[in-house]
């Protein structure tokens, strides 16, 4: 062993590390023990299955092949990553922050020269990244395979529902981590995020179903009310991006784009940066005045 | 270097600090001295910037909360039991720290050699017993060279030689010229690492005095250190409390203070409410005191 160096001046601020720095070491953490770990390659192996069989069964349908087989190839894609993208981002987010709470590391983490702000940053960066690897993976795969079995596929397809269906993962992701800044548990806070998935892909179709029959709601609020779940943004703005109308959503479908038309775009992607902004600085705004143990 | 003022900090409308007020000089070592619940690791979490408070504190200048980052550089902090990613190697984690400690150069190597883990670097943190980790949680805390180290129960989950081991390495520490905040409610520890002991009792700190004083005026006592299974600790502390004795709850057993007449009564009352006690220690504070005026002199 060696002598301990005698010290006893105080070190200066400015030898603290950056916000920069500390988000970046702590989403190099996140990122690698997300990969490490099995949810990410359950997840990932799942989602590349039910990718090309959704595929396959969907192009068969046309006789395999042309633009129009690959529509149907899209759309029971987009159904695909609307059911298990949420799931994956949401319980992701929820366990993130719980369950290192819940094991004494959070507290840890902040006895270190390091901001609540950062830590949340820092997962969130960790998080997002290794979702964005599992997706690039999962839709990759199904494109090289389909590309190979004589599919045809539009690339531009391929990459706007890619990119939607990340910018869904951040917005969930985002969700999680609010749920798991508020639960006491790592148990509770992954119970909360199935319930909220249940409810946002379930749940909130039938209750608009049921409200506009009900209510006699009028097609501009059901179209405003749509907005409000991620989810059918998602799926309005993918059916938008690939097939350029919304017919198939029905009169909602229609009134968005007779009243929009080109602005839809721009109306999509701002309830995304909502979603998925708003949840994440909630996040950070209650980890920073809850206590971390 | 640690400047304490007024701190109160309440969990509902209980108060867990009450007005705390302690200054600490550069080099100072300070006991937070108490039993279970008493306050100790509250005030300790406060100083760290974990707990929000009522009051003022300052380390090295920096506001705990609100330059809660220039602060927490200046501390290392070793916590009961290290909480860290288990399958993590013990090199990575100290390479992490560094980075996080914002430390461009990575010694882990030196690191580790500080403590007496420079052949465990490989090692998976798992792998590591409890007094392993705690030392590693020291190299960690020792990472940068902060002038200031806070300890809360570092040696309450380990056994008597992981102890003893450990509280060598601090009193090696404590000669380095930084200033330590620790707490604890074993006496040799206090009497070995201590210069200063505050008293702290349903979260107000009720004294603080030299540590050679505070040990004398415990008088010929001592405190017997049971080692009970978990299940049996709550049952054990009812059926002493029924003997007349004032046991607290620690990290392996039950602490139960005993005059030096009485010394065996305590296995009498456990044997009768079939608890089975799986190890003792004795700790005299008549040796404590000794310990604790021979540093004093060699101080001076």
């Amino acid at each position: 062993m060696s002598a301990f160096a005698v010290l006893s001046r105080p070190l200066a601020a400015s030898n603290a590390p950056s916000l920069l720095s500390n988000v970046g070491v702590i989403a190099r953490r996140e990122l690698r023990d997300a990969i490490r770990s099995r949810w990410f390659l359950l997840y990932t192996l799942a989602f590349v299955v039910l990718g090309l069989a959704v595929s396959f069964v969907s192009a068969a349908g046309t006789g395999g092949t042309g633009l129009s087989g690959f529509g149907r190839t899209t759309a029971g894609l987009i159904n695909l990553v609307l059911l298990v993208v949420p799931l994956m981002a949401l319980t992701a987010g929820a366990a993130s922050i719980a369950s290192d709470r819940e094991r004494g590391m959070l507290a840890y983490l902040l006895a270190q020269p390091v901001t609540r702000a950062e830590v949340v940053l820092g997962k969130y960066l960790g998080l997002a990244l290794s979702l964005f690897a599992s997706l690039s993976l999962g839709l990759g795969t199904c494109a090289v395979i389909l590309a190979w079995k004589g599919v045809r596929t539009s690339p531009s397809s391929i990459v706007w529902l890619a990119g939607l269906s990340m910018l869904l993962a951040l917005g969930m992701l985002s969700l999680g981590f609010l749920i798991s800044v508020l639960a006491r548990k790592a148990s509770v806070a992954v119970g909360t995020a199935i319930f909220v998935w249940l409810s946002l892909v379930f749940v909130s179709d039938l209750a608009l179903m049921a409200g506009a029959v009900a209510l006699r709601l009028r097609i501009e609020r059901l179209f405003a009310l749509s907005c409000a779940n991620p989810l059918q943004v998602f799926k309005m703005w993918s059916l938008h991006a690939v097939d350029a109308s919304l017919d198939v959503l029905g009169p909602a479908g229609l009134y968005a784009t007779e009243e929009y038309g080109r602005w839809l775009h721009a109306i999509f992607a701002g309830c995304m940066i909502v979603w998925i902004v708003v949840p994440l600085a909630a996040a950070a705004l209650v980890l920073s005045r809850r206590s971390p143990l | 270097m640690i400047t304490i003022q007024n701190v109160t900090m309440k969990f509902g409308r209980t108060a867990a600090v009450a007005d705390a007020s302690l200054d600490l000089a550069a080099g100072d070592s300070l006991a937070l001295w108490g039993t279970n619940g008493a306050g100790k690791t509250t005030l300790i979490r406060c100083v760290l910037g974990l707990l929000r408070y009522q009051g003022t504190i300052t380390i090295a200048g920096y506001d705990a909360w609100r330059d809660g980052k220039a602060a927490r550089l200046q501390v290392g902090y070793v916590p009961q039991e290290l909480s860290f990613y288990d399958d993590l190697g013990v090199g990575e984690a100290i390479a992490y720290f560094s980075r996080l400690k914002g430390l461009s150069r990575v010694g882990v190597a030196e690191a580790l050699d500080n403590v007496g883990l420079a052949d465990h670097a490989r090692k998976r943190v798992r792998e590591l017993s409890g007094g392993m980790k705690q030392r590693l949680a020291l190299a960690i805390a020792l990472l940068g060279d902060p002038p200031v180290l806070v300890l809360d129960e570092v040696t309450a989950s380990l056994d008597a030689v992981g102890r003893e081991e450990f509280v060598a390495l601090l009193e090696r520490l404590s000669g380095s010229g930084r200033t330590m905040l620790f707490a604890s409610h074993r006496i040799e520890e206090v009497a070995a690492l201590a210069r200063r002991v505050a008293v702290i009792e349903k979260g107000r700190i009720t004294g603080v005095e030299p540590c050679s004083q505070f040990v004398a005026k415990l008088g010929r006592g001592a405190v017997l250190h049971l080692h009970l299974a978990p299940r049996v600790r709550e049952r054990a502390l009812a059926s002493l409390r029924q003997g007349g004795f004032a046991p607290s709850l620690n990290g392996v057993g039950v602490l139960v203070p005993v005059t030096p007449e009485q010394k065996a009564a305590p296995f009498r009352v456990l044997a009768e409410a079939r608890i089975q006690v799986d190890d003792f220690e004795l700790v005299s504070f008549a040796h404590a005191a000794v310990m604790a005026a021979n540093r004093e002199e060699a101080r001076s």
